[in-house]
């Protein structure tokens, strides 16, 4: 049933004429970062196609435009997660037991990049790494002390790692048994998005197929064995980070969720049994609108694919649930401070787009791993809106807005058109291939930046009311040099400590299982028990995979 | 470094004045032809061989399994991988090397982006400086020149290479149709690559009956064979360079002069061409009623025909003096 | 290019030399939107961009410079291993007498670790918020007049 009566419609259709023709021209011509140009002002008219029960609905109904639970944040809060990690597995270890201390109940771990791309601490390429971005983590050893004397079963840990994640997420596995705890009493997350790798964030090892293989061994057994886990992240934060629009984010997100959807059902699960587990990742820009739209737009698209496409029955499969994270590259690096106001507008539309949890970054994070003291504005901006605003009193409080309605539904529909497009291609993998999302998120990106100096986009502080007299300091990164050391030192040690032919008997039972197109979890269980090296592991898949390389994609 | 010392350098093998010399006739022509002409006796060493094709089909990937290849084998590789040059600003995205990052840094592989720069005729003859340059150090058994398209550049440039590499990806049939007759038949070896693709045997099968049919095998005693590749499955290449080989042993055993005569036939032609050019320009530009004539033009008063014309005769009488 | 306009033009190219810029990310961070942003722009500003990608060694980055006589070195870092990586590709430049090849930065780089990079060879630091512009001619100033005859 349509909103309003046709000849209503048609009234105010001839009055918003008569009201614009008294308007300046110029004021007409705004787009927002999707080019979806933005009117000068919304009526009926622009939302009278839509109907309430088909593509609102109430929250907790289908198709959850509105929100997936019928009491929302009345019920519980969004989680506020903030993500940490830095130097030895021990210094973590202490950090993570001072926090739990305090009452939070869930971990979050950040690991270096050599861990993130596969490699050894003691890998030439890791020099100047080690331990700076993250934690660095190259055999059990590692794992068994960043989780020292906290039990597994009582938190649950999210790990963002994503190609080499069946080696982080076996360590897991491995410390919870050695301290006597079952796979079906942890609970966690692994990013593990493969696709996004390729797409935008670029840390990836393997070519797109055996990397997708990967992610779906994960899925496969956590679905069967490890039912708190939640195997997979699918990531549109990093793709809007490396310059994706908000249409191109949302775009280039399900259909990197819709592919690990078909190859899981492939492999043989039944849709409801793996996909209530799934989660997505967004990014909360600075268009404050937009990015509500966006939000409430990716609930309905999500709903209806898992029911059209995938003919999910499980309601909760058909949930979009999500986590949202502020926008690291619009913080400026100039008059930081300016950052806590941008953090908070972000934050503020994730709420209103009814975001599951959320990371505020700090206003310090435009050059550096946050203080102390930038971590806890960060977090207490997410309490000022929780607490103080009372935007949470109600749920969806911007739903019939003309404006929101019209651009809920202009971003599903730009958004549609890229997934058509990667569709016809055969899916992302496909896409990927031909460097499809990665030209677009490269002309985007370059777009912007060529707006940004030509004063056509505005950034405070940056283009437009400069402080003259600013002087950037960006303060030296915290990194101990005893890290490294450390950390060499121990790997040296257990290389020369473990049982050597226990080590190569695991890892060629890996290789065969891997040549034979088995799910490798459990080889890798067996390898890390047997304290094999993450760069050793990687390397057999190396072997049988083969390494992905970027081509140049340019315009 | 004055180009003498330079030279001396890259008789010597050393890199540096190597990759500088190659920067001096990207540059500058009229330096351009003074090295050419001292190194030319120094070439015909290496083995030069031009890979071609439509962009797309995995040129750059293919020439880095094949430089791989041979590598290993101990051989030495020089690379000129040219790519095209922005309209607008005449700047240019480089990105054969990206394509090429196994071989990066390998001993032995020498890997040189170029762009097209405006010029075609340009183009055609710095690349064929920048060859003659790896070929003069004495550093490379082979050269491998890769250019994007196909067209009169590609022939020219082409022309240079002793084996001829046509590079083709399955399902593009439309593309060999619409191919210049020129480029598929100065090729010896078709490649067809990312043979892992279903539709690949026939491209192979339609390449084969092309060669039967259409007469392309007469090329003074070769036939020109087709092989079938995947970069991204590594299959494949070691047959490209035995084919490679064959061809070459082919070539060394040509007892007639003619093929060798023929491609220094080309090369005095192309020469002479950018010479007669550049000249005839020059003294054009020089001539005093060069600017007054473009005015007339403008005026219509004349058309360009008769203006060259007029310039033309002048500077007939000039030479005859 | 039609056969006229390439006569047109032809003189004018004879000698004709175009800044030749090598844009590499060392480290193991795959943030290349910097980078990739700043071939565009260095391309729109006429001159020839080699991008050699991510993940690159010091010496893979030196090597590349030689190889393709590069007049400028632009790298984009943002790891936080500046101060072991930046310093061993100027060295490695040293070692291999190359003393005319301008090296800029652009990325996430300390105030403190400025003068320490200036010290080791590295000519500029593009931090964040750097307008396009202001690179592109900072490079056309400084980049060797030798170079570019």
């Amino acid at each position: 049933m349509k909103m309003f009566d046709s000849s209503f419609i048609e009234r105010i259709k001839k009055e918003k004429k008569e009201w614009q023709e008294d308007s300046p021209r110029n004021l007409f011509e705004q787009t927002n970062s999707s080019s979806i140009p933005i009117k000068l002002i919304y009526t009926p008219a622009d939302i009278n196609h839509l109907d309430y029960e088909q593509d609102l609905g109430f929250p907790g109904n289908y198709p959850f435009t509105r929100g997936i639970h019928k009491t929302m944040y009345r019920g519980r809060p969004w989680t506020m997660r903030q993500f940490s990690g830095f130097g030895t597995a021990e210094q973590t270890n202490q950090r993570y037991k001072y926090l739990l201390s305090e009452g939070e109940t869930g971990l979050s771990v950040a690991f270096d990049f050599p861990t993130l791309k596969g490699y050894d601490s003691d890998d030439p390429i890791s020099l100047g790494e080690v331990g700076v971005c993250g934690v660095a983590i190259d055999t059990l050893k590692d794992m068994e002390l960043l989780f020292e004397d906290i039990p597994l079963d009582k938190v649950t840990t999210s790990m963002t790692i994503n190609a080499p994640t069946p080696i982080l997420f076996s360590m897991y596995l491995a410390v919870a048994e050695g301290q006597g705890i079952s796979c079906d009493q942890v609970g966690g997350t692994v990013q593990n998005d493969a696709l996004k790798e390729f797409i935008a964030q670029k840390s990836f090892i393997f070519p797109p197929e055996p990397s997708v293989k990967l992610v779906i061994d994960v899925i496969e057994f956590c679905t069967k064995n490890v039912p708190r886990w939640n195997p997979v992240s699918i990531s549109g934060y990093h793709i809007r980070e490396a310059g994706a629009t908000a249409a191109q984010e949302l775009a280039f997100t399900i259909s990197d969720g819709l592919m690990y959807v078909s190859k899981t059902i492939e492999r043989g699960l039944d849709v409801d049994a793996f996909a209530p587990r799934l989660s997505l990742f967004f990014c909360a820009h600075n268009d404050f609108f937009e990015e509500i739209a966006k939000f409430r737009a990716a609930r309905r698209m999500w709903a209806r694919f898992m029911k059209e496409r995938f003919g999910a029955k499980n309601e909760r499969s058909l949930w979009m649930r999500f986590h949202t994270q502020t926008s690291g590259v619009a913080l400026t690096a100039q008059q930081p401070e300016n950052n806590i106001v941008r953090v908070t507008l972000q934050a503020l539309s994730a709420v209103l787009g009814g975001t599951q949890s959320l990371h505020t970054n700090s206003f310090d994070e435009a050059w550096q791993l946050p203080s102390e003291k930038a971590v806890t504005i960060a977090l207490r901006t997410q309490q000022i809106i929780a607490n103080e605003s009372s935007v949470t009193a109600t749920i969806d409080p911007l739903a019939g807005s003309y404006y929101i309605e019209w651009l809920t539904d202009k971003i599903e529909e730009e958004a549609m058109k890229y997934i058509d497009r990667i569709d016809t291609m055969g899916g992302m993998i496909e896409a990927i291939k031909k460097g499809y999302p990665q030209r677009e998120i490269a002309n985007s990106a370059y777009e912007f930046q060529k707006q940004v100096d030509n004063k056509k986009q505005i950034i405070v502080g940056i283009n437009q009311f400069k402080d003259e007299h600013e002087e950037l300091e960006i303060p030296r990164f915290r990194v101990d040099p005893e890290v490294e050391k450390t950390q060499l030192k121990r790997l040296k040690r257990i290389k020369e400590n473990r049982n050597h032919e226990k080590v190569l008997r695991h890892l060629n039972e890996l290789r065969k299982a891997t040549e034979r197109d088995e799910n490798i979890i459990p080889y890798v269980v067996n390898s890390v028990k047997a304290y094999a090296t993450l760069g050793e592991i990687i390397s057999i898949l190396k072997e049988v995979y083969g390494v992905w390389r970027e081509e140049c994609v340019f315009a | 470094m004055d180009v003498q010392t330079l030279i001396d350098g890259l008789f010597k093998g050393d890199i540096i004045s190597t990759t500088r010399l190659i920067s001096i006739i990207e540059n500058d022509f009229l330096k351009a032809e003074e090295i050419s002409r001292r190194i030319y006796p120094h070439t015909g060493n290496a083995h030069v061989l031009g890979i071609t094709g439509p962009p797309g089909v995995g040129k750059s990937s293919l020439v880095n399994k094949l430089a791989l290849e041979w590598n290993k084998k101990g051989k030495n590789i020089g690379i000129i991988a040219v790519d095209p040059s922005s309209p607008y600003s005449g700047g240019a995205l480089l990105g054969d090397r990206i394509r090429m990052r196994e071989i990066t840094g390998i001993k032995g592989i020498f890997i040189r982006s170029m762009a097209t720069r405006g010029s075609l005729g340009g183009l055609a003859r710095a690349t064929r400086d920048a060859i003659n340059i790896l070929d003069a150090s004495g550093v490379y058994d082979a050269v491998i020149v890769e250019t994007v398209g196909a067209g009169q550049s590609e022939v020219q440039i082409m022309s240079i290479a002793k084996t001829v590499i046509l590079v083709l990806s399955p399902g593009l049939g439309d593309e060999i149709q619409a191919m210049k007759a020129g480029t598929m038949e100065i090729a010896d070896i078709f490649v067809v690559n990312k043979s892992d693709k279903p539709e690949a045997l026939e491209t192979v099968n339609d390449l084969e009956r092309m060669l039967d049919y259409e007469g392309l095998n007469e090329k003074a005693g070769w036939q020109p064979v087709v092989v079938s590749t995947s970069s991204t499955m590594n299959t494949g290449i070691d047959e490209l360079v035995t084919k490679i080989e064959e061809h070459q042993a082919f070539l060394a055993g040509m007892t007639s002069e003619k093929l060798h005569e023929k491609r220094a036939a080309m090369e005095l032609i192309d020469t002479l061409i950018t010479k007669i050019e550049n000249e005839a320009i020059k003294k054009a530009k020089e001539s005093p009623v060069y600017n007054e004539l473009v005015k007339k033009i403008v005026e219509k008063k004349i058309d360009p025909y008769q203006a060259a014309d007029i310039i033309l005769k002048e500077y007939m009488q000039l030479s005859r003096q | 290019m039609e056969f006229g306009e390439r006569n047109a033009c032809l003189h004018e190219e004879l000698i004709m030399k175009r800044i030749k810029v090598l844009v590499a990310k060392p480290g193991l961070d795959g943030h290349d939107r910097g980078a990739k942003v700043i071939c565009r722009a260095l391309r729109d500003a006429g001159m020839e961009v080699v991008y050699s990608g991510l993940e690159q060694t010091p010496e893979q980055i030196v090597n590349a410079a030689i190889q393709e006589d590069a007049d400028v070195i632009g790298l984009s870092i943002l790891s936080g291993a500046h101060r072991v990586i930046l310093p061993t590709v100027t060295k490695l430049l040293s070692e291999k007498g190359i003393t005319d090849v301008l090296v800029v930065v652009g990325g996430i780089i300390p105030t403190d670790d400025h003068l320490f990079l200036k010290q080791h060879g590295i000519s500029a630091i593009f931090g964040p918020g750097t307008p396009l512009k202001n690179a592109v001619e900072y490079i056309r100033e400084n980049v060797s007049k030798e170079r570019i005859h």
